[in-house]
């Protein structure tokens, strides 16, 4: 059971007050309609799925209810940091494809 | 090679044992081969055994960043069936289950097949719905699956709970009869054996770090722990780790990788005698030969590499086969352990080329590869030596996540109302 | 008093005599006993047999890492245990059980059959054969196979205990009540720090329990520990678990625990749970797990009558029973040396075999033994063992440097094994901590840690008891400072000694005499894996420990290779000619020791499995003798059968009801979501296929929601109550899912927007009236709503009071097809307005009906369900809902999928359309599939599915929907449905089956 910050209520809660969203940083185009086929396809499905640091959505449902980001080592599960949904991803860490 | 058999194993017990040889060669790796298939798994592993005996193809290697088999045909539930809805996954599966029928005999290695059915319970009016739909296409498609109602499931596996008090009654059952298990590490070890036998390297303990490029984009070779190996074609076969083999060449791919955890009971006399899944309760069971009962659920919910997974996870999936099997509470929990799926948008896998010449991928196959591994080896097989899709992994291309053409399984058992 | 019971001896109570009942035959035990030492206090070595050649196996352990006794224990009304360690189940007076795996009994089992053609049986031998004829692995072998495999009996009745789960937080965990672990829980206690400290056992003290010869602060190891635990247990800040063994470590320092609450007690109160499941956070965590003694590899080592040294040891001091009168102490290092006094010294003859040379041994217990007239021979080995059912005869031989001396024979009756130590790594290893090898002490030990864990005594590798205290004390006194920041405690300094200090010990099989290396020396005693075993996988090419391990099937049965993957590594890499580190290690997978399912469901069993959700009138319902069906978590009236009707009849009589006067229907489980907000129009907008933002005030609009993908993912009816309110409906299984699609929008692609989302589901109950009365029975229950056709159309929504008061949203919708009203009250009040709606409409035999005539009301009008009529693959202009896509909108979720070319391929899309058969009367099977040629071959190509189907009362005929290829291009044309038995034949028709032009909805 990893335990998870919410950067909102400011509290470490166990993983099953959150639910996982998906990749983070994957804005949703603006304009849909001028994207082509492929470029659709990569926002709708592609995803960097990395073996190392994995920003990440979670989103704390049994609590806040507030979306947010982390970052999280996706072989040791170990959260790095968690930050607010709309804000950068912190500098601080590895590359994202690190391996 | 000598040929297994009962005589042959009376042979060598006259003289202790001590004549077997090695099942599969260990070789050196070679400065280049026609064809490199990264990931020694079942799937890649039998990729390499039809290249050699169905297109004549042996200057091939195999590479191994650990020991074959030790990802996630290692690792799974072992269940088989073909009992899918779309024409795409029932003919590729049922390609896959003709191919396990012949297996031990073609192999001359008992992969332990063991067709003792596949029941998939109705809970609801809507797995009633879901699987009728199922059981018409099926029948359609040449693949056997039938409704049982609770009395005939309940007669098919007489341990199971249909009283109708339960939280979620057993209303009746899709039975796929010629589904069911196998021994899992005999079908890497089998396909090794026969694949070694026609001049396939295999090479275990190692890794690959790179994937080099010609100038023209098109695939040269793999950099690995023990060297530069260069290669005409590079088949990635590598589950669990695709996104980051793929990565090597420069590909991102629709996949995302997810903990799937997997527990087994100590061993019991023969209690289940087939393979029960419940999509309402969440959860599936079989029998081992040994005993133990083997259980699994869906995958943790969050990206990870970990093996691990979560308490949580375990205890929902037990708590779904205690539902199913009030008698199994006192049993107990022997070992529990995870592997690795990379799970496609649709939950289909993605077998065929890729953007990069020379590159083919098979991969994506979420929770269910195991059941797919001589027919997924077979067409890729196919593929790679013709360059051309077989019929059956034609549809499992890369490029359905642009145009929209998914084959989405679970989606079309989508949960109702 | 029992043959080997020596008075005075042990932890066990004289006073309390307890029968054992073990395979029908009484034995005298006492109070404290296992089990197993109840059986070894009888003479009892003979406990089980073997997996595979059904060999005859004993006791070889004292604790939960035995192989060999396992028994099946009945206490009746369900509760069957198979496979309980005999050496782990406390006794209570009564306690039966049984031995397993054997036929027709355990002195006589026919299974042992095998052991004559063991030499077939060599590792992985199943792979080779079986294979002919084809058919005759599933017929013949597997079922063989099966039968002969599987140890214990599965339960065939359900359990009727209960189990409880604990979640609990502190500030040190120590896993493991040896020394190691008291001396850590009082300097972790001393800190301050709030301490939980386990063991598996019922009593404390580990190796140590009972033992009067070790001497620990100036008192007997027995005496320290007592006073260590009254201690411990005077203090507030520590909380003391026996019986409860810390079988996983997860992320984070989160533990699992399992307490055995009742297993070892006569007559549990069956209020109390039977187990119970810790599930602890800890701030820093003690591995205080200890070692295992490992047996040696010789052959017949699997005789029943062999066992561990420290199990004799344990036997004596923890439950005073003597192992056997005549004992031969197989030795590889000088722990044994202290048992042996204690053995002699309550009366057994005692010969040491040391597989070492004399040089070798330490003098002090060498000498001790000497001067007590045990005989010591050094540097000998072990070359066999005799005894059917019982070793009666040890065959030795000395040895040096390869030359090997004439065989000799010892009579006995019980040898003991004292092979080394091998430190308890399994907690360790869970918590992602890399073990490193130790070439000196030949041992695996923690690497540095992964988690703020620290390991302590012999799990990590110190032999020593004075060296264990001290590390113990100081990492309890870190420790429990650490965790709570504090500087509390003092540093302890305690003397302690022992008789003979652990050592290094022997991997791996012993040298044996040529005559010898074809006799099997057991290496994994439950599976019968011999030397030979993994020497011939090895020869076969499985280098990887793990291939070893699966192709023989080494520490893969219920004690997960606790005392044989050691030995196994050592012979696979001796075989390999390689450092045993190069080979690996296996993983240390959880748990530790199995574990219940019962204590991993904790709660959640029957009716606490998945809540049951009700709706405001279900009792309503209950009692018109509703039928039920679940949706979801929801419980939901599928029709209101009267007297003897069958589910076809009440649901005719329901829909001629409603077609013909009013109906009544709870509609509460659909989810509700009020969206207020100045933006909330645009959110709409963004969120539905459908336009929003010109909806009046007072009006209600199906709208319909997509995936980001183009695929339909939810629906329902929208009512505008202001501009900046809206009253939002979705499906009922949908609620969650669909609150949190919008959540996501909201908060990550459109937190510009002002509004808010709040889930209503729960607050309204819901009604809905239908029929050509409905009008008739709401006009008696409204206070200030006009309800008459002109001042409230269809689609308009009214907020106003009914039942003189009670605040109500009132919409005309219909979901039949005809007037349709849905009143929604608060919660509360839900029953009261049926009861007010059933006593209104009671002159027009308003009729409560259930979900499926609502299907088939709907389905009478084409209106769909989704996730029947759609599922995840069906886009708006497939489900017949291009009208509901707002054409002039610039964007909302899923409308660029829309334009995905496989997406717009008309001719390859499959459409709603509705089905009419040519034959009236027949039904058509929901799911059964299209075809357009009837006669083709198999594998068909199948153009669509039935997707709903029912028998229409009002029109007296069958209808259907269905999704065809390209059906809306294909109207009037004819299908064909192909049966197992026959095909049915069926037009391609509207979807609109009832009053196409509604002419009854607007009335």
């Amino acid at each position: 059971m990893l335990l998870i910050h919410c950067p909102v209520c400011g509290e470490d809660r166990p993983e099953t007050e959150f639910t996982y969203a998906g990749e983070a940083h994957i804005a949703r185009p603006s304009n849909p309609d001028t994207l082509s086929d492929a470029d659709w396809a990569q926002f709708l499905f592609y995803r960097t799925n990395p073996r190392g640091i994995h920003a990440e959505r979670w989103r704390h449902t049994h609590g806040c209810g507030r979306f947010f980001n982390a970052l999280r080592d996706s072989v040791s599960d170990k959260f790095i940091q968690t930050y607010p949904a709309g804000t950068p991803r912190p500098a601080t860490a590895k590359p994202e494809n690190a391996q | 090679m000598s040929k297994f058999s009962f005589f042959e194993i009376m042979r060598k017990a006259l003289n202790h044992n001590e004549d077997w040889q090695r099942q599969w060669a260990d070789p050196e790796p070679k400065k280049d081969y026609d064809i490199i298939i990264i990931g020694g798994g079942g799937h890649g592993l039998g990729t390499a055994c039809y290249l050699a005996k169905e297109h004549g193809l042996t200057n091939i290697a195999v590479l191994e960043k650990g020991w074959i088999g030790g990802g996630n045909t290692g690792r799974n539930t072992t269940i088989i069936r073909s009992n899918y809805l779309y024409d795409e996954s029932a003919a590729l599966y049922d390609h896959s289950v003709r191919l396990w029928e012949g297996l031990s005999q073609d192999l001359n290695y008992n992969v332990m097949f063991s067709q003792r059915g596949v029941m998939m319970l109705a809970h609801t009016d809507h797995d009633r719905h879901s699987f009728q739909r199922h059981i018409h296409a099926n029948r359609l498609n040449g693949i056997d699956n039938e409704w049982l109602d609770a009395g005939q499931a309940q007669d098919y596996c007489p341990a199971l709970d249909i009283s109708p008090a339960a939280r979620y009654p057993v209303i009746g059952a899709a039975l796929q009869r010629r589904g069911g298990v196998a021994r899992h590490d005999a079908v890497a070890w089998g396909y090794a054996r026969a694949a070694s036998e026609c001049g396939v390297h295999i090479i275990q303990n190692c890794e690959v770090t790179n994937i080099t490029r010609h100038a023209n984009g098109s695939v040269s070779g793999v950099e690995t722990s023990r060297g530069f190996i260069g290669a005409k074609k590079i088949a990635v076969v590598a589950a669990g780790n695709t996104s980051n083999v793929m990565r090597m060449a420069g590909v991102r791919m629709p996949l995302e990788s997810y903990p799937l955890q997997a527990l087994v009971s100590e061993p019991l006399k023969p209690v289940i005698p087939c393979v029960i899944m419940s999509n309402s309760v969440h959860a599936y069971i079989s029998q081992s030969d040994k005993g133990e009962l083997v259980i699994g659920a869906g995958t943790d919910q969050y990206v990870s590499y970990s093996q691990t997974g979560s308490l949580p996870v375990i205890s929902h999936t037990l708590e779904a086969i205690c539902e199913l099997f009030p008698i199994f509470r006192r049993v107990r929990m022997m070992r529990s352990w995870g592997g690795i799926v990379d799970v496609t948008p649709d939950r289909s896998p993605i077998i065929g080329e890729t953007p990069v010449p020379g590159l083919f991928v098979n991969c994506g196959w979420g929770t269910g590869g195991f059941k797919a591994t001589p027919g997924s080896a077979h067409v890729f097989a196919h593929h790679l030596a013709t360059g051309t899709p077989h019929p059956v992994n034609a549809p499992f291309t890369l490029k359905r996540f642009e145009t929209g053409r998914l084959i989405d399984e679970a989606a079309a058992a989508a949960v109702a109302h | 008093m029992s043959d080997f019971r020596i008075p005075g001896r042990g932890m066990v109570d004289p006073g309390q005599p307890c029968t054992l009942v073990f395979d029908g035959k009484r034995y005298d035990g006492l109070a404290g006993d296992s089990v197993a030492s109840a059986l070894l206090a009888n003479g009892v070595h003979l406990v089980g047999r073997s997996y595979k050649y059904h060999r005859p196996r004993g006791i070889l352990s004292a604790g939960s890492e035995e192989p060999n006794a396992l028994i099946a224990q009945d206490r009746g009304d369900g509760r069957f245990d198979p496979n309980s360690r005999a050496t782990m189940q406390e006794l209570y007076d009564g306690l039966e059980c049984q031995s397993q795996n054997r036929f027709p009994s355990l002195a006589h089992d026919i299974g042992a059959i095998n052991d004559l053609a063991a030499p077939l049986f060599s590792a992985g031998f199943y792979y080779k054969t079986f294979m002919w004829p084809k058919s005759a692995w599933r017929k013949l072998y597997e079922p063989v196979i099966r039968r002969m495999a599987g140890l214990g009996k599965a339960p065939d009745a359900p359990d009727p205990d209960h189990y409880s789960t604990r979640y609990h937080h502190c500030d040190v965990l120590i896993a493991g009540g040896g020394v190691a672990g008291l001396a850590s829980a009082l300097a972790a206690a001393d800190s301050g720090a709030d301490v939980v400290l386990c063991d598996e056992h019922a009593v404390w003290g580990g190796s140590l329990c009972g033992n009067q010869t070790d001497i620990i602060d100036g008192l007997s190891a027995q005496d320290w520990i007592a006073g260590t635990i009254a201690d411990l247990q005077s203090r507030a800040n520590v909380l003391l678990l026996p019986r409860t063994t810390c079988y996983a470590y997860y992320a984070q320092n989160y533990l699992g625990l399992c307490e055995r609450l009742s297993d070892h007690v006569r007559h549990p109160d069956t209020t109390t749970p039977r187990q119970r499941l810790w599930q602890i956070r800890a701030r820093r965590v003690i591995l205080a797990t200890g070692a295992l003694e490992r047996p040696l590899v010789f052959p017949g080592n699997d005789r029943p009558g062999v066992m561990l040294a420290s199990a004799a040891r344990i036997c004596l001091d923890r439950y005073g029973v003597l192992v056997g009168r005549k004992i031969v102490i197989f030795a590889a290092e000088d722990s044994a040396y202290g048992t042996a006094l204690e053995l002699a010294s309550v009366g057994a003859k005692v010969t040491i075999v040391d597989l070492r040379p004399e040089t070798a041994i330490a003098p002090d217990p060498l000498h001790a033994c000497r001067k007590a007239d045990i005989p010591v021979l050094a540097g000998h080995v072990m070359t066999g063992t005799k005894g059917r059912l019982r070793i009666t005869q040890a065959s030795i031989c000395a040895h040096q440097d390869g030359v090997f001396g004439p065989e000799r024979h010892l009579a006995c009756d019980a040898m003991l094994m004292a092979g080394g130590w091998t430190p308890t790594l399994h907690l360790y290893s869970q918590s992602r901590g890399k073990v490193v090898w130790d070439p000196e002490r030949k041992i695996f030990i923690p690497g540095p840690p992964v988690q703020d864990e620290q390991s302590v005594g012999a799990a990590r590798g110190t032999l020593g008891l004075q060296d264990t205290l001290a590390e113990s004390f100081a990492a309890g006194l870190a420790s429990g400072r650490a965790a709570i920041g504090g500087r509390k405690g003092r540093k302890r300094v305690i003397i302690a000694t022992e008789t003979a200090e652990r050592g290094t010990g022997f991997l791996g099989a012993v040298p044996l005499p040529h005559a010898k290396i074809h006799a099997r020396a057991f290496v994994d005693f439950q599976h019968d894996v011999t030397s030979k075993d993994i020497k011939l996988a090895v020869r076969e090419g499985f280098h990887s420990i793990e291939h070893v391990k699966r192709y023989t099937t080494t520490g893969m049965a219920t004690d997960q290779g606790k005392t044989s993957n050691m030995h196994g590594l050592a012979i696979a890499a001796h075989q390999l000619g390689k450092d045993i580190p190069a080979v690996g290690l296996t993983t240390f997978r959880q748990p530790y020791t199995p574990v219940t399912f019962g204590a991993l469901v904790g709660y959640h069993q029957d009716a606490l499995f998945d809540p049951r959700r009700k709706t405001p009138t279900h009792d309503r319902a209950v009692a018109l003798g509703a039928v039920f069906e679940p949706v979801g978590l929801w419980l939901r009236a599928l029709y209101f059968p009267k007297g003897t009707e069958t589910r076809h009849q009440a649901v005719h009589r329901e829909c001629l009801a409603t077609r013909q006067s009013v109906g009544l229907f709870d509609a509460s489980t659909l989810g509700k979501i009020e969206i207020v907000g100045p933006d909330a129009a645009t959110f709409m907008e963004l969120l539905y296929t459908n336009p929003w933002q010109k909806l009046p005030v007072g009006r209600c609009r199906y709208g319909v929601m997509l995936r980001e993908d183009g695929f339909v993912f939810d629906d329902g009816v929208v009512a505008r109550l202001a501009p900046n309110r809206f009253h939002v409906t979705t499906t009922t299984g949908g609620a969650p899912r669909v609150l949190a699609h919008m959540e996501d929008y909201l908060q990550t692609e459109f937190p510009h927007l002002k509004l808010r989302l709040t889930s209503t589901t729960e607050q309204w109950a819901t009604l809905a009236i239908n029929g050509p009365r409905a009008r008739d029975v709401v006009a008696k229950i409204v206070d200030d709503i006009d309800v008459s056709a002109h001042a409230l159309p269809h689609m308009a929504a009214r907020c106003g009071h009914v039942l003189g008061g009670i605040p109500a949203r009132l919409f005309r919708i219909s979901f039949t097809g005809e007037t349709g009203f849905e009143i929604n009250v608060p919660a509360a009040y839900g029953a009261a307005l049926w009861d007010a709606l059933m006593l209104a409409g009671a002159e027009f035999g308003i009729t409560p009906y259930g979900t499926e005539t609502m299907h088939v009301l709907r389905a009478e009008k084409g209106y769909i369900i989704t996730g029947q009529d759609t599922d995840g693959t069906v886009t708006p202009i497939d489900a017949g809902l291009g009208w509901a896509i707002g054409k002039a909108k610039r964007d909302f979720v899923g409308k660029r999928s829309l334009a995905r070319p496989d997406i717009i391929a008309t001719e390859r899309r499959k459409h709603l359309v509705g089905l009419k058969t040519l034959d009236p009367m027949i039904v058509l099977q929901e799911g059964a599939q299209i075809v357009l040629d009837p006669n083709q071959p198999i594998p068909m190509t199948m153009s669509g599915h039935v997707t709903s189907a029912y028998h229409s009362p009002v029109l007296g005929r069958s209808i259907a929907l269905a999704l065809v290829e390209n059906g809306h291009n294909r109207m009037g044309e004819t299908v064909f449905i192909p049966m197992p038995d026959t095909v049915i034949r069926a037009e391609i028709c509207s979807t609109v089956f009832y009053d196409p032009t509604g002419e009854r909805l607007n009335g």
